[in-house]
């Protein structure tokens, strides 16, 4: 099922329509987004992922109401709030530096929402309570908000974002402040709190491991533009972009010239000579020159009596435990990356050695 | 012997070598302590010395020792039956003077946290301009800016004469020598004591504490008064502050612009030492103030402990 299959099925909780945003002016004029579409849906678990400076914050902003949109408009399940000003818009905002009130103690943050919204003080205080339980910050309770550690600070944010329960959470890198370790546990914290409360989670990161773990669907972003959206399968097995295929995970990137189409499937020929067949996607180019992408571990040594699709010379051999990596310099002087599973036979394989390499012809994708 | 007793020895040097670095601190310390004896300790020595002693008659003091002073500020000594009765003449002085000084601290709050929101929320290049603007008046003796207000707020001056023109008044405001010239005159001398320490602590705030408010639904009125107002609040004490105190020893102000019929403390006790020949009178008043104001930084302190150990 593609990403806009899913779409159509569920309704968007944010939809962004046209939206650019330009800072400053003249010469000095910045363009963060630029024509951006947009449909979040409902109770998903959607990613921004893009590079420093390709607008990620800039978006989130817009959403929350931070910034106004130079053009576009924003609505939130089908109602304009393109001028609402943020403390109008049922969005709340996990910051990157948690923004925790220093003045207030942790039960006092997290139900600052609420107070503000004038609810009864019986039911900020059951709701403050069902927060601490929730992000299991009980006994912190009466605390001051210095007195944590960096993951306790970020549940309290976290907590005090989800106690007014809003109709969208917007998350901008909440975990880039923490270490490897308590980051991997407050992943799976994060995507299970999702779960359980069915907000709508719009999370930012430049993180594509993370992306690919975490997320329900991905928009990759780059200088102010989406350039795909898909669930963390689509964006990794059929990328579109030659950005988005290098910018997640590794990937075997080749020339060639379009020699027939049929369908969604080009037969393209390769510099070396070879032809391959490579799926069209979305691509536009249709013909001429174009960039076709593999996987590494989609691209297998040949074996005796195979007809190989590619062949060269060995530059080098990387082993991590679980897999190999052969480097392998083609005649073209392009070069491939094979990720064989587990070891391979050191006898035959050695660098300068010439071998074989048949790429898995279903996945190979040409590239926008 | 240094053979047969190396440590003693070793000992010695060591107690010589501190004894000497312990002269040495004290001659450094020196010019400190001077200072700090003849500015402050020998004065304040001598304003209580004075203060119980008797008046001279032409000044000065005579080595008499007398209670009197003190009594003096509460009671006046019936002439005839040589009894005590309560006189309320000082004790308004010293009310209307923290009247004054309160309000024009207000006034110099309402006036003055704005400006300095206005500055903090100003780009960094720019802010320097805006304060240098703000203490730019300080470059002139007050005396002199005393006398610019008084031009400014007399019958004949600026406000009256513009306010005239435009016809929203026919005959001129009596500003001049009243309570309101007082307190018009403290808060514009004393405004940047106000700007400058709530300016330090606002421009120290993270903004993204102010988009978190906003973010949970507080609008802007509820945003200033529940995490701005709350994370300047030592700026603010600290204005409060260093403008409440040296409005309630005003000197120059209440006596230009009040045309020193109306007293504060200040004058009252310039007075002692002037016209009324009465320095141990006016000595007993300068303690009675200073006592006043270590009430205002106790209470402060106290307030901020209790402040500190409740969050802690
Ligand atoms: N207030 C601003 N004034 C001027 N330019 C800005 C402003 N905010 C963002 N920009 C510019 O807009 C572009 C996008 O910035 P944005 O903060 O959205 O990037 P990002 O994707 O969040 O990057 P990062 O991963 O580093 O956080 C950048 O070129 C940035 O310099
Ligand atoms: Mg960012």
């Amino acid at each position: 099922m593609t990403g806009t299959e899913i779409a159509k099925e569920r309704k968007a909780a944010v939809s962004v329509r046209a939206l650019s945003k330009t800072f400053g002016q003249g010469d000095y004029a910045v363009t963060a987004l630029d024509s951006v579409e947009l449909d979040i849906l409902e109770n998903e678990f959607f990613t921004l992922l893009g590079p420093s400076g390709c607008g990620k914050t800039t978006l989130l902003r817009l959403i929350a109401g931070f910034e106004l949109p130079t053009e576009g408009s924003i609505s939130l399940q089908g109602e304009g709030i393109t001028d609402k000003p943020p403390h109008r818009r049922p969005v709340n905002t996990v910051f990157q530096s948690y923004a925790l009130f220093p003045h207030m103690t942790v039960a006092e943050n997290i139900g600052f929402g609420l107070r503000m919204l004038g609810k009864p003080t019986a039911e900020i205080k059951q709701t403050t309570e069902r927060m601490l339980a929730l992000v299991q910050l009980e006994a912190m309770a009466g605390r001051r908000t210095d007195q944590l550690s960096g993951g306790q600070q970020q549940r309290v944010a976290l907590a005090r974002a989800l106690a007014p329960a809003p109709k969208v959470l917007l998350l901008d890198e909440p975990l880039a402040a923490l270490d490897l370790k308590l980051r991997k546990n407050m992943q799976l914290e994060l995507k299970s709190l999702q779960a359980e409360t069915g907000i709508t989670f719009v999370f930012v990161t430049h993180d594509q491991e993370e992306a690919l773990t975490m997320s329900d669907r991905i928009a990759v972003m780059k200088s102010g533009k989406i350039l795909q959206i898909g669930t963390p399968r689509d964006i990794y097995d059929r990328p579109t972009h030659r950005f988005v295929a290098d910018f997640i995970g590794d990937i075997n990137i080749l020339e060639g010239t379009v020699e027939r189409t049929d369908g969604y499937l080009a037969t393209v020929r390769l510099r070396d000579g070879s032809m391959v067949s490579a799926h069209l996607g979305t691509a536009s180019a249709r013909s001429g020159n174009v960039s076709v992408a593999i996987r590494p571990e989609n691209v297998r040594l040949a074996g005796a009596g195979e007809t190989p699709t590619l062949t060269g010379v060995v530059e080098n051999i990387v082993y991590f435990g679980a897999a190999t990596n052969l480097h392998l310099r083609l005649g073209t002087g392009e070069e491939i990356v094979i990720r064989n599973p587990g070891a391979v036979d050191e006898g035959k394989y050695q660098p300068g050695a010439t071998i074989g390499a048949i790429m898995q012809p279903d996945l190979i994708r040409v590239l926008e | 012997m240094s053979d047969r007793q190396p440590p003693s020895a070793l000992a010695t040097a060591i107690a010589n070598n501190r004894r000497s670095e312990r002269a040495t601190r004290a001659w450094l310390l020196a010019p400190a302590l001077t200072i700090i004896l003849a500015i402050s300790i020998l004065p304040l020595g001598i304003t209580i010395v004075y203060s119980f002693l008797t008046p001279g008659t032409y000044g000065g003091v005579t080595w008499e020792f007398s209670t009197d002073s003190y009594v003096q500020f509460l009671f006046q000594r019936d002439i005839f039956d040589d009894t005590l009765v309560f006189n309320s003449a000082y004790v308004s002085i010293f009310l209307r003077s923290i009247g004054l000084a309160l309000g024009a601290t207000i006034g110099a709050l309402i006036l003055g946290f704005p400006t300095a929101y206005f500055i903090a929320s100003k780009p960094r290049e720019q802010r320097n301009i805006w304060l240098f603007l703000i203490t730019l008046p300080f470059w002139t003796n007050l005396l002199i800016r005393t006398y610019a207000m008084l031009l400014i707020i007399r019958d004949e001056g600026i406000i009256n004469i513009m306010l005239m023109k435009a016809g929203i008044i026919s005959s001129p405001l009596t500003i001049l020598y009243t309570d309101t010239a007082v307190f018009i005159g403290l808060i514009y001398s004393f405004l940047p004591f106000m700007v400058l320490p709530i300016y330090a602590s606002l421009e120290k705030l993270d903004f993204s504490l102010v988009e978190a408010g906003y973010d949970l639904y507080a609008n802007r009125l509820k945003v200033l008064f529940h995490v701005i107002v709350p994370l300047a609040k030592p700026g603010i004490v600290a204005g409060c502050i260093l403008v409440f105190i040296p409005a309630l020893g005003a000197y120059i102000t209440p006596e230009l612009l009040g045309g020193g019929k109306k007293l504060m403390i200040g004058n009252m006790i310039a007075m002692q030492f002037g016209a009324s020949r009465n320095w141990p009178f006016g000595s007993a008043a300068a303690l009675i103030l200073m006592a006043l104001v270590i009430v205002v930084l106790l209470v402060n302190a106290l307030a901020a402990r209790r402040g500190a150990s409740n969050n802690g």
